[in-house]
């Protein structure tokens, strides 16, 4: 791994559990086990995975928003910011405190349920964002339209409750709460996910446009593949709590070398394509008992016996691109995407 | 050939507000299509939010009345003042899959009595043996059998495992036509396959007619045989799903098209719509205009004058 000031965030060997204990028993889901990985600076890094494989718990850590049953039991996740490197794995409320909203932002999921329904969008920016910028009255107005004049949204927005707006407006006002302090890193929970394909498209091209702008970096998790394939530079894809693959997107999707990424990039059905997609069989593995040896045996179809005992390390594959897997080599695109010239195969 | 479903001119308005202020909303204008009894087909709608395809499916389930217009299924007229019998006859005849498994079932009930309620309602029938094999067959169809699924409960299972099992439920009376209102889009992209080949096999080896309301292009085109392209209540586009995705015509169709995220360029980051192309499909808004026969088979809303 290059070490070099160009990386924003650099995670080594981070586990986070679920420790609870009910009447005496205690129960330990491991939904983040020893990832490692690095975000370089204006960057767009892409998270793959399926639901509950772990992914959400790993952006909590890297938000800074670990709260038990979710602790964090090893490993570090750290950030080299202007203002200087935290640690936020272990950072304590007041640390985090300082970065918020101004290093470190956030874009949620859903974003009906995350502004205040009986509060007008001014008064959640008010909220939001009067502190860290360290604004007030006239000056915070004036930052605030500005920069919801970037995102297309007309300054009459601020006095709008959320539901008098359209989904993709209140989307947008989100990406706008997320980004007014013009943060240096951006995590964005499935931005997209409620949205349909023509809004989808304005919102994924305005936090493009913005990161651009801004030139901040920004984790975009979500498990469509082909918000990946046309937002990320790079991307990791997350299996049971590890990260099992991380490359370059192109790599990724032209040249995958881990059975579960050629299986996610193969189920993407395509217009102007009817074969036959194949569909991955069985269950995403419960993490409170994962399956022993590599996590993806069960469903894998080129498993072999040294799969289902010793768990495959992150190795090098090809330039850049990491893959876990004891059979990479034997890794072969499901479907003839074609891979256009260029691509390392 | 007799006709499934015949939907005719139908119409929905909405009226909002109180007496002061009452404005009216026209969910669904002038659709009209027609299903076959004799060739099973999947037959999508497609829209993006706000475009009437909910309220179009709710009509057809006679959840919702008509406006104007008339549904009928079977020659029999489909409605909200159907009698408990004709409902439960109509009912054993076409069933809804709906958008969020997780929703769909209680949390605190064991999944097999979903399946057994069905069964003893439709087949009429209180011996047991009978209502499992029911169960054990309609599972079957969707690849999962009863000794699976016996004794377990929703938050035991995975998403695309609970959408198949909704749609086995749907199954039991042996509808001949289901109606699938975004079946895959809150499940995981990676189970998402394992359903659409599911609704395909169902049409190909049991003859069941679907209903899928979508608006992701790509697994329409996928697993379509005809579709109609909605735009705020208005059939724009309609005929045989290759033809018009291959090739659409109305500018709103062509901007869905263009907005479906493409992975042959993956890491281009590509990904600014034409605005024009925004402009030109909102502009047919609010326009009546009709639709004309292409020689295609499609036929594509044109506007006089516009």
């Amino acid at each position: 791994m290059s070490g070099d000031n160009r990386d924003i965030l650099k995670v080594e060997g981070l586990k986070a559990y679920y420790q609870m204990n009910y009447f005496g028993v205690e129960r330990e889901v491991r939904a983040v086990d020893d990832i490692t990985m690095s975000v370089r600076r204006n960057e767009v890094y892409g998270i793959a995975g399926e639901s509950s494989s772990g992914k959400t718990s790993f952006i909590k850590v890297l938000a800074a928003a670990t709260r038990p049953p979710l602790r964090v039991v090893a490993g570090s996740a750290k950030y080299a910011f202007q203002s200087g490197p935290i640690d936020v794995a272990h950072a304590g409320p007041a640390e985090v405190e300082r970065v918020r909203w101004k290093h470190l932002s956030y874009i949620m999921q859903g974003s009906m349920s995350v502004l205040n329904p009986v509060r007008r969008i001014g008064r959640t920016f008010r909220d939001f964002a009067a502190r860290p910028l360290g604004l007030s009255g006239a000056a915070f107005e004036k930052r605030v339209v500005d920069h919801l004049g970037r995102l297309k949204l007309p300054p009459e927005v601020l006095k709008a409750y959320p539901h008098e707006l359209s989904g993709g407006m209140r989307q947008r006002v989100t990406i706008g709460l997320a980004t007014v302090c013009h943060p240096e890193f951006i995590i964005a929970d499935e931005p997209t996910t409620a949205l349909d394909v023509v809004v989808q498209k304005e919102v994924l091209s305005l936090i493009r446009e913005i990161q651009q702008q801004m030139g901040s970096s920004v984790v975009l998790v979500t498990h469509d593949m082909s918000v990946h394939a046309n937002m990320a530079d790079r991307v990791g894809i997350i299996y049971a709590g590890r990260l099992v693959e991380e490359g370059p997107t192109r790599q990724m999707f032209f040249a995958p070398k881990h059975p579960y990424t050629a299986h996610l990039v193969a189920s993407l059905p395509r217009i102007g394509d009817v074969t036959q997609r194949p569909a991955l069989e069985g269950r995403p593995p419960n993490l409170a008992e994962p399956p022993q040896g590599c996590r993806f045996h069960p469903r894998c179809p080129l498993a072999v016996d040294k799969c289902r005992t010793e768990v495959p390390p992150l190795i090098e594959v090809a330039p850049n691109q990491r893959s876990a897997c004891w059979r990479w080599q034997d890794v072969k695109p499901l479907v003839g995407a074609g891979a256009p010239a260029g691509v390392t195969a | 050939m007799s006709a499934l479903l015949e939907v005719g001119n139908v119409s929905k308005r909405f009226t909002m507000g109180g007496l002061l202020g009452r404005k009216t909303v026209d969910a669904v204008r002038d659709a009209s299509f027609t299903l076959h009894t004799e060739n099973p087909e999947i037959f999508t709608i497609i829209g993006e939010s706000g475009s009437g395809k909910t309220t179009l499916a709710r009509m057809i389930l006679g959840l919702e009345d008509v406006s104007e217009g008339e549904i009928l299924f079977h020659g029999k007229r489909v409605g909200r003042r159907m009698s408990r019998a004709e409902r439960l006859a109509f009912m054993s005849h076409v069933q809804p899959v709906f958008q969020n498994p997780f929703e769909a079932f209680n949390p605190l009930k064991k999944i097999e009595r979903y399946l057994s309620s069905t069964a003893r309602r439709f087949l009429g029938t209180h011996d047991r043996a009978e209502i499992e094999r029911a169960m054990d067959a309609a599972l079957q169809k969707v690849g999962l059998s009863l000794q699976e699924v016996q004794g377990r409960f929703p938050h035991e299972m995975s998403g695309g495992q609970l959408q198949r099992c909704a749609i086995a439920r749907a199954l039991i009376p042996n509808p001949p036509l289901l109606i699938a209102d975004e079946p895959v889009s809150m499940v995981d992209a990676s189970l998402r396959m394992s359903i659409v080949n599911l609704l395909k096999d169902l049409r190909d080896d049991f003859g069941v007619s679907v209903i899928y309301i979508t608006h992701d292009l790509a697994t329409a085109y996928y697993i379509s045989d005809r579709l109609i392209i909605m735009q705020r209540g208005q059939i724009v586009e309609m005929g045989d799903a290759r033809t018009v995705l291959d090739n659409p015509e109305h500018p709103y169709s062509r901007l869905l098209k263009a907005s479906v995220l493409s992975t042959d360029d993956a890491g281009d980051g590509k990904l600014a719509t034409d605005p024009a192309m925004v402009e030109r499909a909102g502009a047919m808004v609010g326009h009546p205009g009709r639709l004309v026969a292409r020689r295609d088979g499609r036929s594509v809303r044109v506007y006089e004058g516009v």
